[in-house]
C-alpha cells in the first residue's frame, strides 16, 4: 500500500547525515538514538521542512523527491506532530484544527471532526487561545489538528519530550491506540527505550547520522551486539495473551510462548493479545525449576550468547523462550557458580513483568 | 487681556501647515508599511549577510544628519541631479520643492523606523508557526497573509506609529529638500521655525504645545499597545 523508501545525504554545521531505509506500511516505527543522532532531522526532510543536499523518497506510489524533484511541504501529504505542540498563538483552539482541516484535499466530513474532538477529549477547549492550556491539551490539541487532515503518513518528533510526567502519562494512552485507530505508517521519534517499548513496533537505530540497525523492536531491543541490550533498563518486549484470572488473589494471567506470568488484576477478556515488557535485571536464572516456586513467572529457556557489559561484574545473557527472546542481567559470578554457556537449557525466574498494552 | 490675546492669536492662526503635515506624515507611514512589510519578511527568510548588509543600508538615516541626507536627496532631485533631469525630459513636476519629493524624502528619513519593529516582529516569530502552517498544506504567500501577517501585527503596529510621529517631526531633510511653500512643502516644523524667526512667539507657542500634546499621545499609545503580554497577564 504505502510502503517508504528514503534516502538522505546532508551536511550541515558540522553534522552529517547518510542514511538510507525503507519502512513498512503499517505500523508505529521508532526513529531511535541519542541527540545529534539525526531522528529529527531524518523526519525533516520526510517532511520536506529541511532539504537534504541529496536525497530520493516515495511514499507507496508518489514520490515526494527524486534527482529532480523536490515536492514543497505543502504539497506533502503528511501530518507532523512538534515537540512542543506549535499551535498558532493568535488563533483559538477551534481555528488551529481548522487550519489544516480547510486546506487539505480530501473532504472530512462533519462526524470525523466531531470524532477526533471527542477521541482527545478537546471539546471544551475549543474557544480558547493555546496559551491557556497545559502542556498535554497543547500536545492533544496538536495531534488532533494533524489527524484531521488525514494524511498518508503521521510524523512525531518527541510529542512527550516536553511535557512533565503527570501530561507524559495523559498523552500516553492515545499513542498507543494511534496504531489501532489509524491505518496509515507513523514513525515517531523518541530518545527513550520505555516510549518506544510502548508505542512502536518498528525501529529504526541511528547513530551519529547513520542508521545502526533496522527491525522489530524486540529484536533490536535483545540484540546484545547494540547498545540498547546494554542500557540501564534493557528489557525484552514478547507478547501473549490474557489466559484466566484469579478473582481470590487479584490476578490475571498470561499466556506467552515459554510459560505462563501473572499480572495484577487487568479488566480484560479472556484470549485478548497483549505485550509484555520484562526488564533485563528482574530476570535471574537456575538450572532447576525451584521446588517451591509456582508454575507461573518461570520458564524453561536456551541460552544463546553471554555479553559483557560495561559494569565488569555483570553479564548480560540472550535466552531463546521459543521465537521469542528474552534478557537477563546476572552477575559474574553466578554465571560461573551455575557453570551457565551458550546453549545450555536453564529455567529463567521473572521476579515482575509489566504490561504495555 | 491675556484671552482675548489667545483667542485674536488662534482666529488669525494658519492651519494649512498643521493639515500639510498631517497629510505628509499619513502618506508616507501607508506607502512605508507597503514597503517595509513584504521587504522585511524578504530579508527575514535570507542569510545573515544579506540581512545584515539591507538592514545596515536601511538605517543609515537613523545614523545620517539629516541636513546630509537632505543634501544628496536634493542633488538627485533638483534641476541639475539625474533624477530632475529626467523629471525635465519627461516633462513633469521637479521633485525638488514640491510635496511629492518631501514624500519621497520622508519614506527614505523614516524608513528605518519602519523597518526594525516589523523585521523584529517576524524574527522573534521564528520559522516553527510557518512550518507548522506548511505541514497543514498552507502555500507560502497563504502562509504570509495567515500566519506571519497577524503573529507581527503588534510589530506593524508600533512600526505604523513611530513613522507618522518621526515624520510629523521632520525638520532637517523638508527645509533642505522642500524649502518653504505656503500650502505645498511648509509643514508644521517649518512653520514654528518661521514664527520664531518673525518673533511671533504666540503662534509659536500654540503650535509647539499642540506638537508637545500630539508626540506625548503617541508615545502614549505606543507603549500601551506594545505592552499586550501586561495587559493578558493581568486578564488571565
Amino acid at each position: 500500500m504505502s510502503e517508504i523508501k528514503a534516502n538522505f545525504l546532508l551536511a550541515k554545521d558540522g553534522f552529517s547525515l547518510d542514511v538510507s531505509f525503507s519502512l513498512p506500511e503499517k505500523g508505529i516505527t521508532a526513529l531511535f538514538g541519542q541527540s545529534g543522532s539525526g531522528k529529527t532531522t531524518i523526519l525533516r526532510c520526510i517532511a520536506g521542512l529541511e532539504v537534504p543536499d541529496h536525497g530520493g523518497l516515495k511514499v507507496g506510489e508518489e514520490i515526494w523527491q527524486d534527482k529532480n524533484y523536490f515536492a514543497p511541504v505543502h504539497k506533502r501529504d503528511v501530518g507532523y506532530v512538534f515537540q512542543d505542540a506549535n499551535l498558532f498563538e493568535h488563533l483559538t483552539i477551534e481555528k488551529n484544527l481548522h487550519y489544516g482541516l480547510k486546506r487539505s484535499s480530501k473532504k472530512t466530513n462533519l462526524s470525523a471532526f466531531e470524532d477526533t474532538v471527542q477521541w482527545l477529549r478537546i471539546g471544551h477547549l475549543l474557544s480558547r487561545k493555546p496559551s491557556a492550556l497545559s502542556g498535554g491539551q497543547r500536545q492533544r490539541v496538536a495531534i488532533a489538528r494533524a489527524l484531521l487532515c488525514q494524511p498518508k503518513l503521521l510524523l512525531m518528533d518527541e510529542p512527550l519530550a516536553s511535557l512533565d510526567l503527570q501530561s507524559k502519562s495523559e498523552i500516553l494512552p492515545y499513542l498507543e491506540s494511534l496504531q489501532t485507530k489509524l491505518s496509515i505508517p507513523i514513525i515517531y521519534v523518541s530518545h527513550s527505550p520505555n516510549e518506544v517499548v510502548r508505542i512502536a513496533d518498528h525501529m529504526l537505530l541511528l547513530k551519529h547520522g547513520k542508521v545502526l540497525a533496522s527491525g522489530a523492536v524486540n529484536d533490536l531491543m535483545t540484540r546484545t551486539d547494540l547498545p540498547l541490550a546494554h542500557l540501564e533498563e534493557a528489557c525484552s518486549v514478547v507478547t501473549g495473551k490474557v489466559m484466566s484470572h484469579d478473582q481470590e488473589y487479584h490476578l490475571t494471567y498470561i499466556n506467552l510462548i515459554g510459560g505462563i506470568v501473572a499480572v495484577s488484576r487487568l479488566d480484560l477478556c479472556q484470549g485478548q493479545p497483549v505485550k509484555v515488557r520484562i526488564v533485563a535485571k528482574d530476570v535471574s536464572l537456575s538450572l532447576a525449576p525451584g521446588e517451591h516456586s509456582t508454575i507461573t513467572n518461570i520458564f524453561p529457556v536456551r541460552v544463546v550468547e553471554l555479553t559483557k557489559t560495561h559494569d565488569p561484574a555483570k553479564l548480560i545473557v540472550k535466552l531463546d523462550m521459543g521465537q521469542e527472546y528474552l534478557l537477563a542481567q546476572i552477575t559474574v559470578k553466578s554465571a560461573a557458580t551455575l557453570h551457565i554457556q551458550a546453549n545450555q537449557l536453564v529455567y529463567a525466574q521473572v521476579k515482575s513483568v509489566a504490561l504495555i498494552s | 487681556m491675556i484671552e482675548t490675546t489667545i483667542e485674536t492669536t488662534l482666529q488669525t492662526l494658519d492651519t494649512t501647515p498643521i493639515w500639510l503635515s498631517i497629510k505628509l506624515a499619513s502618506l508616507t507611514t501607508v506607502i512605508l508599511l507597503l514597503i517595509t512589510i513584504p521587504f522585511s519578511y524578504w530579508l527575514y527568510q535570507k542569510g545573515r549577510r544579506v540581512k545584515s548588509f539591507f538592514t545596515a543600508l536601511a538605517s543609515l538615516p537613523l545614523v545620517l544628519p539629516p541636513s546630509v541626507l537632505g543634501f544628496y536627496l536634493l542633488m538627485l532631485m533638483g534641476s541639475n541631479g539625474p533624477i530632475g533631469m529626467l523629471s525635465t525630459q519627461l516633462d513633469i513636476q521637479l521633485l525638488a520643492f514640491s510635496f511629492p519629493g518631501l514624500v519621497i524624502a520622508s519614506v527614505i528619513y523614516s524608513f528605518p523606523f519602519a523597518l526594525q519593529p516589523i523585521q523584529n516582529a517576524f524574527e522573534s516569530m521564528g520559522k516553527k508557526p510557518l512550518e507548522a502552517a506548511a505541514t497543514l498544506r498552507a502555500s507560502p504567500v497563504d502562509r504570509f497573509f495567515t500566519i506571519a501577517l497577524p503573529l507581527a501585527k503588534p510589530g506593524i503596529l508600533t512600526a505604523a506609529v513611530l513613522s507618522f510621529a518621526h515624520t510629523m517631526g521632520e525638520f532637517g531633510v523638508i527645509l533642505m529638500i522642500g524649502g518653504n511653500i505656503p500650502g505645498e512643502t511648509k509643514v508644521l516644523s517649518v512653520a514654528i521655525y518661521d514664527h520664531v524667526e518673525a518673533l511671533e512667539y504666540d503662534q509659536a507657542y500654540i503650535l509647539s504645545g499642540g506638537m508637545l500634546l500630539f508626540s506625548f499621545v503617541v508615545l502614549f499609545t505606543l507603549y500601551y499597545l506594545n505592552n499586550p503580554s501586561l495587559s493578558q497577564e493581568k486578564t488571565r
